[in-house]
């Protein structure tokens, strides 16, 4: 134990007094920027090739995890809490009564450097309240992440969020700096934004986030002309929906998720489970963040990227709401029981990814496995496919684990308490949340 | 029965393959010479580690495997959990017997077992990528030492030597004893004579520079002020972070200043 004589000695003389105020700063501005759930650092095609510091190149890395179990990846933080608006959701919104901070361009360039070197994170994540207006703080914004790459040869991941209202010029210049931009939705109809957030509209949000797609595509011609054009956001571009601030469905959301991805191209729709951090009187009365519907909002986003399935095909008018006990993919195996059960010789790949309890590196192996032997409920074993839910739905080699044909309910039931004991299936699931989120 | 003993390289253990294809006598154990146990039924071969006859059998498989599963293979030497010799031997036995590609023919168990453990090595890679902290010494060398579970920093080099080209860095295994260098030029393999000790997971008060502390303290803040209470979920914390790597992680070291 001798880090403690060293600890001691610390607290007593050696912390110096100028960190004190950028401590107070960090813990501010940090603080302000949590809700922001996206912390990816993935996508980026930044190479070091300058000699400078940094790559981001390829996967995002996790270099911690907070204690609610989601990525630290990225230092995430705000310019400035000061806001001349007051949407009603936000902790930073002008009327609530917090201490505000406001960091400099080269504190941040100095805390996101520092952090680096010592392989604390993967890059920044920036955003800001509006201080005195729109251009006015995303010209800072810019002028940090400029900062980074032309003076510290920084070749690290850079998210800068847009600032709402902010000229098209500063979005286009973010973008040349930036390795991802995200335009935040926030609340998911115009209703809603009307009401928590009436100095935005969602003409205003939707515009830069044509411009960002429109600059994507463009960069991507000229790139095919000339390898040398300038990069532009490489690894695209992201928004959040915040979950439970406001009426709409689960329908609702995952509609327009699926607008989103399909109309601008967007990386990621990220959703923010709201946590009650107002006592404002336009907002629901919550006490808990809505964390497994976020969760089960967050499965069926996958089941749209990564699974092949349309919005449609989970949720519709007759069923608007996810099922909060089981996983959407289950749901619809359990509502559409005339597709199964699979058998896993001949199944087309696209149907066994459709199993639930099976994903994508199981099919996977599946497929690759089968060409050189009939496969058995063993090699399934050996080969760590999980058959607690994929039992009720497949056949291995024409075989069944299951003795009978059991109804849908049964299955559920099954599924959910097992064969034995009663256990709590909501409890189960708080510990499985954010198991596919990354 | 045939008892292989080599030297514990991996040239060691191809030259295995290669003796033993040679003599048609099929290994019923292979181990480290300083390891092993004289079996008393049957003959025991030691194998001297041979360039050209490593050479020979890698070459081979090369023909047979794509790059991934040569990859996967060498991962499999680097894993060191016990059995791991005999199934990289089965593994190259399989494919040169193999007219087609045996790769994704997990119905086999070494190919099964290769992917595993290369699974495991891979993430302890990712892993220790992740979670090595830096502190940086009075002259000016970031410095970092790791315990990893498998034998992975052979494996984490290019990753550190692309993203800090910059800074002079070093990483050093204290449990196998050895460690990376990178002196702004190239990245080498390096012994200390005097190796850290272990399970103290910094370095002592006066080789740190004096800014190390304030930004591992504003890293701790960071770290804290992150966080959601209202979501807290410690299971799941566990599951990203098992409790075995928090020694690396200033962020889980004693609070430098109180909230
Ligand atoms: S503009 Fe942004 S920071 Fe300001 S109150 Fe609205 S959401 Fe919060």
């Amino acid at each position: 134990m001798q880090v403690l004589p060293t600890f001691k000695a610390l607290k007593q003389n050696k912390v110096p007094r100028m960190n004190e105020k950028i401590t107070e700063k960090l813990k501010i501005l940090a603080d302000a920027a949590k809700y922001d759930v996206s912390c990816s650092s993935s996508g980026g095609k930044r190479k070091n090739e300058n000699k400078g510091l940094g790559n981001a190149e390829g996967m995002g890395i996790c270099h911690s995890y907070t204690e609610d179990g989601r990525c630290v990846s990225l230092l995430k933080i705000l310019l400035t809490n000061y806001c001349i608006f007051d949407c009603a959701y936000c902790v930073t919104r002008k009327s609530n009564d917090i201490k505000r901070a406001a960091f400099t361009v080269q504190e941040v360039v100095d805390l996101t450097i520092n952090f680096y070197r010592r392989n604390y994170i993967e890059g920044l994540f920036l955003s800001s309240g509006i201080f005195s207006n729109a251009d006015y703080t995303m010209e800072r914004l810019v002028r940090i992440a400029k900062k980074l790459r032309q003076e510290e040869k920084f070749n690290g991941y850079i998210h800068l969020k847009t600032i709402p209202g902010a000229s098209e010029e500063l979005i286009k210049e973010a973008g040349l700096y930036a390795d991802r931009l995200s335009v935040n939705i926030e609340l998911p109809s115009e209703q809603s934004l009307v009401k928590l957030a009436p100095e935005k509209n969602y003409s205003e949000i939707l515009l830069p986030m044509d411009n960002i797609k429109q600059q994507l595509i463009q960069t991507k011609e000229e790139q095919k002309l000339f390898k040398s054009a300038p990069a532009f956001a490489p690894a695209g571009q992201s928004t959040q929906l915040i979950v439970g601030a406001s009426a709409e469905n689960d329908q609702q959301i995952l509609q327009l998720s699926s607008d989103l991805y399909k109309n601008y191209s967007l990386k990621r729709v990220y959703y923010s489970g709201y946590v009650p951090v107002s006592a404002d009187n336009r907002l629901p009365i919550i006490t808990e963040p809505p964390i497994i519907r976020e969760n089960r909002i967050y499965q069926a986003d996958w089941l749209m990227r990564f699974y092949g399935f349309d919005v449609k095909e989970i949720l519709d008018e007759h069923n608007p709401h996810l099922d909060l006990d089981i996983d959407p993919k289950l749901s619809w195996a359990l509502r559409n029981r005339h597709f199964f059960p699979v058998e896993l010789n001949t199944a087309d790949y696209e149907m066994i990814l459709r199993v639930p309890g099976i994903g994508v590196k199981s099919a996977k192996k599946i497929v690759s496995a089968r060409r050189f032997a009939t496969l058995t409920y063993e090699h399934l074993k050996q080969m760590g496919v999980v058959m607690k839910r994929a039992k009720y739905f497949i056949t291995c080699n024409h075989k069944s684990l299951q003795p009978y044909d059991f109804d849908s309910k049964r299955i559920r039931n099954k599924i959910l308490f097992g064969d034995g004991a009663l256990r709590s299936p909501l409890l189960t699931q708080q510990l499985d949340l954010f198991r596919q989120v990354g | 029965m045939y008892f292989y003993t080599y030297d514990g390289s991996f040239e060691g253990l191809l030259t295995v393959v290669f003796e033993a294809w040679e003599r048609k006598a099929w290994p019923t154990t292979i181990e480290q010479e300083q390891i092993a146990q004289p079996g008393i039924f049957g003959e025991t071969i030691a194998v001297v580690t041979d360039e050209v006859k490593a050479q020979r059998v890698w070459k081979g498989l090369e023909k047979k495997l794509s790059v991934t599963a040569q990859k996967q293979l060498y991962h499999t030497y680097l894993w060191e959990q016990p059995g791991f010799e005999l199934t990289i031997f089965n593994y190259s036995k399989l494919a040169f017997e193999s007219a087609e590609s045996i790769e994704g023919n997990y119905t086999a168990p070494c190919v099964l077992q290769v992917q595993q453990a290369a699974k495991q090595v891979h993430r302890e890679k990712h892993r220790m990528e992740a979670f090595v902290r830096f502190q940086k010494t009075t002259d000016g060398l970031y410095y970092a030492h790791i315990e990893p579970d498998f034998n992975v920093l052979p494996l984490i080099l290019s990753h550190f030597t692309k993203r800090y080209a910059d800074q002079r860095w070093a990483i050093y295994d204290i449990r196998r004893r050895y460690g990376a260098y990178y002196d702004l030029h190239t990245t080498q393999f390096i012994t200390l004579d005097a190796a850290p000790r272990k399970g103290i997971g910094v370095l002592p008060e006066s080789a740190v520079m004096e800014e190390e502390h304030s930004y591992k303290q504003l890293w701790q803040v960071y770290f804290d002020h992150v966080n959601i209470p209202e979501r807290k979920n410690p299971k799941l914390h566990l599951r990203h972070i098992p409790k075995r790597y928090w020694k690396y992680l200033s962020e889980k070291q004693p609070r430098l200043l109180r909230a």
